[in-house]
């Protein structure tokens, strides 16, 4: 569960009218995601949505947040409410890649916190920090899923299982 | 990693390790959508009869009894009824969801199919976990196949029967695998739980009639179509019918999905032979969590040279219980402290803020693990945490509470000469 930040929400989020525009690609296929539900339920794609705004707008932000209360026809702070609820979406800028190391207890005693410590210090960041050049954030994150083939880690959206450090090098090596 | 059956024919992981094993053709080819076929012809009291002979548990951890969740549903109700599949496996030491989803997903299609024939629905949705992502592509293109070949839509197989299948995505909350706090996140609210009754059999998705079942519930369906519930059940024991996936992870040599009957025999085996054996032979087994990390822990002395046999009543009877089925193995370097610890962390991140005894309960317990952990334990922190899970357990609004208590518990009476390592060293002045 995300914990909604006060600062970034009073100083920056809720006072802004801006309203995000999007290619009609995209407007097309957000319209595609409401057809799965009875016409008077459309707040039910309000997850899938919000994936769409992080994914084009690099977070879940306040213009963004904006359309998709027009799109839907819901209060802003309707869209805030769950927005804010969710782990996976991002209230803030990150880094490009996405480095979420699996922390919990499978990974923890087959090796996360070598694989954490190699990475963090490959990027010369602690968890939850962004690299200078904007190319990665690294974080520590609850169970993925993924115990049997651990330690594990997901970027994006792949999945990256049974780490050594030599794979890590080679995968971030890998990321441009 | 490896995924099997052992002691029985695999049936869950039938089609884990055949090509293509997801695509349409392959999945008729090895007898998939005959249960269909066959439910299609059945009434709807006898798909529900053969469910409930073949005492067929909830296989995400609760293990209500699925054909007695499905009488639930009124069926003469004018409201649409709704089928959802519960794919936000999300609790800790469980894995075999993916693995379905990712090698058999028509095996889940035609479990629903099946499912919302039988309670008279029109729509089915799969919520997976916002994590899932690149498994709702795999399902997606499963659908659109099933879809091709009129087994999804209007009219299926000419029998009139109407019905469409979704997925749908969550985005990182472990409280949405509890069903109503998933009902809530797929009408697009915070994933908090609801209060039962009404129960989502009477008044679930958009206020209307809905079973909410486990993916490998939904899976084992055409199985039971196919052989007879009486045959299924006869697979495992009499309350505990049929087989169990069973997700192995931790210091084990060979940590994997397992495929297991119902009753197994036993425990100690399926740990240091089946799953081969410990990670490091040097190093003894000292703990094992059977269910997920929701379960009580369990220690060696429970396990070793005790025949625990593995379902429902066998591992409540030594001290824990079958919960996801997520067996997390630990040897002899783990101090049960600091698991604990990593587990509270895990239950204090995903306490959904809707009820004080949890919220504030599993933030209490982190709060003093995390004092414990860095080295400034007392001595009265073990009943001081025993009094907050007294007051978590059964006080909570959902059974998140109970989830984040008992493995508290159970590590504290369990594991004792661990705690008092961490409680005494500060007043020994170490």
């Amino acid at each position: 569960m995300a914990s909604a930040v006060a600062t970034d929400f009073t100083n920056k989020v809720l006072f802004s009218d801006e309203v995000a525009e999007f290619s009609p690609e995209v407007v097309k296929e957000m319209e595609s995601h409401l057809t799965k539900y009875p016409p008077e339920r459309k707040r039910s794609a309000l997850i899938p949505l919000l994936f769409v705004i992080q994914r084009e707008r690099g977070y879940v932000d306040n213009p963004g947040v904006n359309f998709l209360a027009k799109f839907l026809g819901l209060e802003v702070t309707d869209v805030w409410e769950t927005a804010t609820f969710y782990s996976m979406f991002n209230l803030r800028k990150i880094g490009k890649h996405h480095i979420q190391i699996c922390k919990t207890l499978s990974c923890k005693i087959m090796g996360e916190p070598g694989i954490t410590d190699h990475i963090c210090h490959k990027l010369g960041i602690h968890p939850g920090e962004t690299t200078e050049d904007g190319k990665f954030t690294v974080s520590l994150v609850e169970c993925l899923g993924s115990c049997g083939t651990a330690p594990m880690m997901q970027i994006g959206f792949d999945y990256y299982e049974n780490l050594t450090p030599e794979k890590c090098d080679e995968i971030l090596d890998k990321l441009d | 990693m490896e995924i099997k059956a052992i002691g029985c024919e695999p049936l869950q992981l039938k089609r884990m390790h055949v090509k293509d094993g997801h695509t349409l053709k392959v999945y008729e080819k090895t007898g998939g959508y005959k249960s269909l076929k066959k439910a299609l012809e059945m009434t709807q009291d006898d798909i529900i009869n053969e469910v409930k002979a073949s005492a067929l548990r909830g296989r995400g951890g609760a293990g209500f009894p699925t054909g007695m969740k499905w009488s639930f549903v009124p069926r003469q109700s004018p409201k649409p009824k709704y089928v959802v599949c519960n794919a936000d496996e999300s609790e800790p030491g469980t894995f075999k969801d993916r693995y379905l989803l990712e090698r058999d997903p028509h095996a889940l299609i035609e479990g629903m199919l099946i499912a919302a024939f039988a309670l008279g629905s029109e729509c089915c949705y799969i919520y997976f976990r916002g994590e899932y992502n690149y498994l709702i592509d795999i399902m997606d293109k499963a659908i659109e196949e099933a879809r091709k070949a009129n087994l999804v839509g209007k009219n299926i197989l000419g029998s009139g029967f109407n019905c469409e299948v979704f997925t749908q995505t969550g985005a990182g909350a472990y409280i949405c695998g509890e069903e109503t706090a998933l009902l809530s996140s797929l009408e697009g609210y915070r994933g908090h739980p609801r209060m039962k009754p009404p129960f989502p059999a009477i008044e679930g998705l958009y206020a209307c009639p809905t079973v909410v079942n486990n993916v490998e519930t939904l899976t084992a369906v055409p199985q039971i179509i196919e052989m007879g519930g009486e045959n299924w059940r006869n697979l495992g024991t009499e309350k505990s019918g049929g087989t169990k996936l069973w997700s192995v992870s931790g210091h084990v040599k060979k940590p994997g999905v397992y495929e297991l009957p119902m009753g197994y025999s036993n425990l100690e085996k399926f740990i240091l032979e089946d799953c081969g054996g410990m990670l490091h032979d040097d190093k003894k087994l000292k703990a094992c969590i059977p269910g997920g990390s929701s379960v009580y822990i369990m220690n060696a002395e429970q396990i070793i040279g005790k025949n625990v046999l593995m379902d429902y009543e066998g591992l409540v009877a030594a001290g824990s219980s079958v919960g996801s089925g997520g067996f997390i193995v630990m040897d002899e370097t783990v101090d049960v402290m600091e698991s604990t610890k990593n587990l509270i962390e895990f239950y204090k991140h995903e306490s959904c803020g809707w009820c004080t005894p949890c919220r504030e309960g599993t933030d209490w317990l982190n709060k003093i693990l995390k004092r414990i952990s860095e080295g400034n334990g007392r001595p009265e922190d073990a009943q001081l945490m025993l009094d907050i899970c007294d007051n978590i357990e059964g006080k909570s609004f959902c059974p998140l509470g109970d989830a984040a208590a008992w493995p508290v518990q159970s590590a504290i009476k369990r594991f004792p000469e661990d705690f008092k390592n961490w409680l005494f060293r500060n007043t020994n002045g170490n």
